[in-house]
């Protein structure tokens, strides 16, 4: 979380399109993340949240459109602009023959990170102990920590994550998300790409929906909950006796479900809810509680997925 | 170039460690000693000396080995990191695309640098102490160790050539393989073939040295045969390419472009290649 405002944007793209042949993977996307943001894409496999981080990089151009990394073009990027990102492929690679130190040892000589450095790196994923053994013998979460680690190195201002914690245990994935969490707390810009909703619920600050290459929204949750206008549901429950004067009172703010005696379930729009919890407050000791339930995000994104045919 | 430098160390490291640094050192020093020492048994105390006769029996061999050598280490140097996906993440670190082909390269050329010292240099040493010719006709024997890494350059740049231009590791081994055959067998095949052929003697012997010097393999092989007379008698042929006239700065300057040019397509091509 950013704690000033932000003033730069990290990263600005302007009706960015890539087209590999006749296949269009990216079309006319319009994003901009601030200084300091953790933003989450969320996209099914081919959304194109690939394609996006690699134009981002400048590892690939774009067909139309323009990008813009830390006030410059990824594409030509100096050595001084790369010397402040950190990347974590999807699938990361390393050498397999290579130790766990080597590896990093290899990746902080590039970046001219000095050994003390980028030993207090591999402490801090957790390798410290593996650290001398070959990657060929690494478990999948081992290696995924390496690539983190070596994303770390150099203290980056901007960070790519693409998929981080596809193939990790829950226990791992957690650990990564504090890490994630401790860089962004220090002022760090990331970016990740995740297509399990409801772990990065909680981590971003905005989340961004791609669908067959075309953002559908962008925006905070309660921003897109507001822009699916998918209802929130309200749990109540009445003093014995009040459930059909509860009822009445509430049948214009919201639809109304009575489950059973004394409980009610209410379907409100975001934008009634307010006007809800008024009536609820002033129909005083008829209501013993209440219970407001949100729209989860995999709720939000399957009817951003479902209604918008880009 | 700390960049250059890291590259280059992280490859001969791992040469060393997958022991091709190992193999290729006693392979080129068994070779080099067998034929110095064996080589010198006909020829006893001729002033030819066994380094100058070595060079011939040598630089034969190095023509069909040393490519092959430098082809096996570089035609997965690009097309084996875009598949393992681990140039993705090292394009995204501090390093221009030239500054990888430039450390591989140097990489590369420091593994066959160190076979050809340790291997070549060291069996000379061993034919120093052990025949009676002693140094003698050690220019000629410096030059074949100078040109012979020059030639494994070549081959390294254009086996990083392939290696750009292919979309799969697979298809570059087999491309470094027919690039093999083509420059040392296929090609001076073609000109034996055309030299038959040629019964009217239409082809011109200025013609045919620069058909020959068409060819890295056929330039190093000119370079080494003719280059000295102590060589040109040990090899006894009348030097073809002697009689037109090249000398070796020439000679050096064409193995050089065959180095530069792949080299820097190689790195033209990967600088718009997109990952």
């Amino acid at each position: 979380m950013a704690e000033n405002p932000p003033t730069v944007n990290a990263i600005e793209l302007t009706g960015v399109s890539k087209r590999y042949g006749e296949k269009t993977v990216v079309s006319n996307v319009d994003l901009t993340v601030h200084a300091g943001e953790r933003l989450v894409m969320i996209g099914h496999n081919g959304a194109g949240k690939t394609t996006l981080m690699k134009l981002m990089l400048g590892l690939t151009r774009p067909s139309s459109g323009g990008v813009k990394v830390l006030g410059g073009n990824p594409a030509s990027a100096s050595a001084s602009q790369r010397q402040i990102l950190g990347y974590v492929p999807e699938n990361v690679a390393f050498h397999g023959a290579m130790h766990g130190r080597e590896v990093l040892a290899f990746y902080a000589g590039l970046k001219g990170v000095p050994a003390a450095a980028y030993n207090g790196i591999l402490a801090r994923v957790g390798l410290e102990e593996a650290a001398d053994r070959r990657v060929s013998t690494y478990s999948k979460g081992m290696r995924q920590r390496l690539g983190l680690a070596q994303a770390m190195l150099g203290e980056p201002q901007l960070l790519f994550l693409d998929e981080p914690t596809s193939g990790l245990d829950p226990s791992l994935r957690r650990q990564f998300y504090e890490l994630i969490d401790t860089l962004s707390r220090s002022g760090t810009t990331s970016l990740i790409s995740s297509h399990s909703l409801n772990e990065v619920e909680a981590r971003a600050d905005r989340i961004a929906i791609l669908k067959n290459g075309a953002l559908l929204a962008c925006g905070t949750v309660s921003e897109l909950l507001e822009q699916a206008g998918l209802p929130i549901f309200v749990h109540l429950k009445t003093k014995p006796g009040s459930a059909g004067e509860v009822a009445r009172q509430m049948a214009p703010v919201g639809e109304v479900h009575t489950l059973q005696g004394d409980r009610f379930e209410l379907l409100c729009t975001g934008s009634g809810k307010m006007e809800l919890i008024r009536r609820i407050a002033s129909l005083g000791e008829h209501v013993e509680d209440m219970n407001i339930v949100p729209p989860r995000l995999d709720e939000i994104y399957n009817h951003f997925m479902e209604n918008n045919e880009p | 170039m700390r960049a250059i430098r890291l590259l280059a160390v992280n490859e001969f490291v791992d040469g060393l460690r997958n022991r091709w640094v190992a193999a290729a050192v006693i392979l080129l020093g068994t070779m080099a000693v067998t034929l110095l020492l064996v080589g010198s048994a006909p020829t006893g105390t001729t002033r030819a000396g066994a380094l100058a006769v070595s060079v011939v029996s040598l630089a034969s061999l190095s023509v069909y080995l040393l490519p092959l050598i430098a082809l096996m280490l570089s035609f997965d140097a690009l097309v084996g990191e875009f598949e393992r996906g681990t140039m993705l993440l090292l394009l995204t670190y501090p390093v221009s695309r030239w500054q990888v082909v430039m450390g591989k390269f140097c990489g590369h050329l420091l593994i066959l640098g160190t076979a050809i010292i340790l291997g070549y240099g060291g069996a000379a040493i061993v034919s120093i102490f052990t025949t009676e010719t002693g140094v003698a006709g050690w220019e000629a024997y410096l030059t074949m160790m100078g040109s012979s890494l020059l030639l494994g350059a070549v081959f390294i740049a254009l086996g990083y050539l392939v290696s750009v231009l292919v979309r799969e590791r697979s298809t570059a081994s087999g491309a470094a393989v027919v690039l093999w055959l083509l420059f040392v067998v296929l090609y001076d095949l073609g000109l034996l073939g055309v030299l038959l052929a040629d019964q009217e003697q239409q082809i011109s012997q200025t013609l045919f040295s620069f058909l020959m010097l068409a060819s890295p393999t056929d330039t190093y092989r000119i370079l080494n045969l003719t280059a000295f007379d102590t060589v040109g008698q040990a090899a006894g042929i009348a030097g073809v390419a002697a009689e037109a006239g090249f000398g070796i700065p020439l000679l050096l300057t064409l193995l050089t472009a065959w180095v530069a040019v792949p080299l820097l397509a190689t790195m033209a091509l990967f600088q718009r290649r997109e990952l």
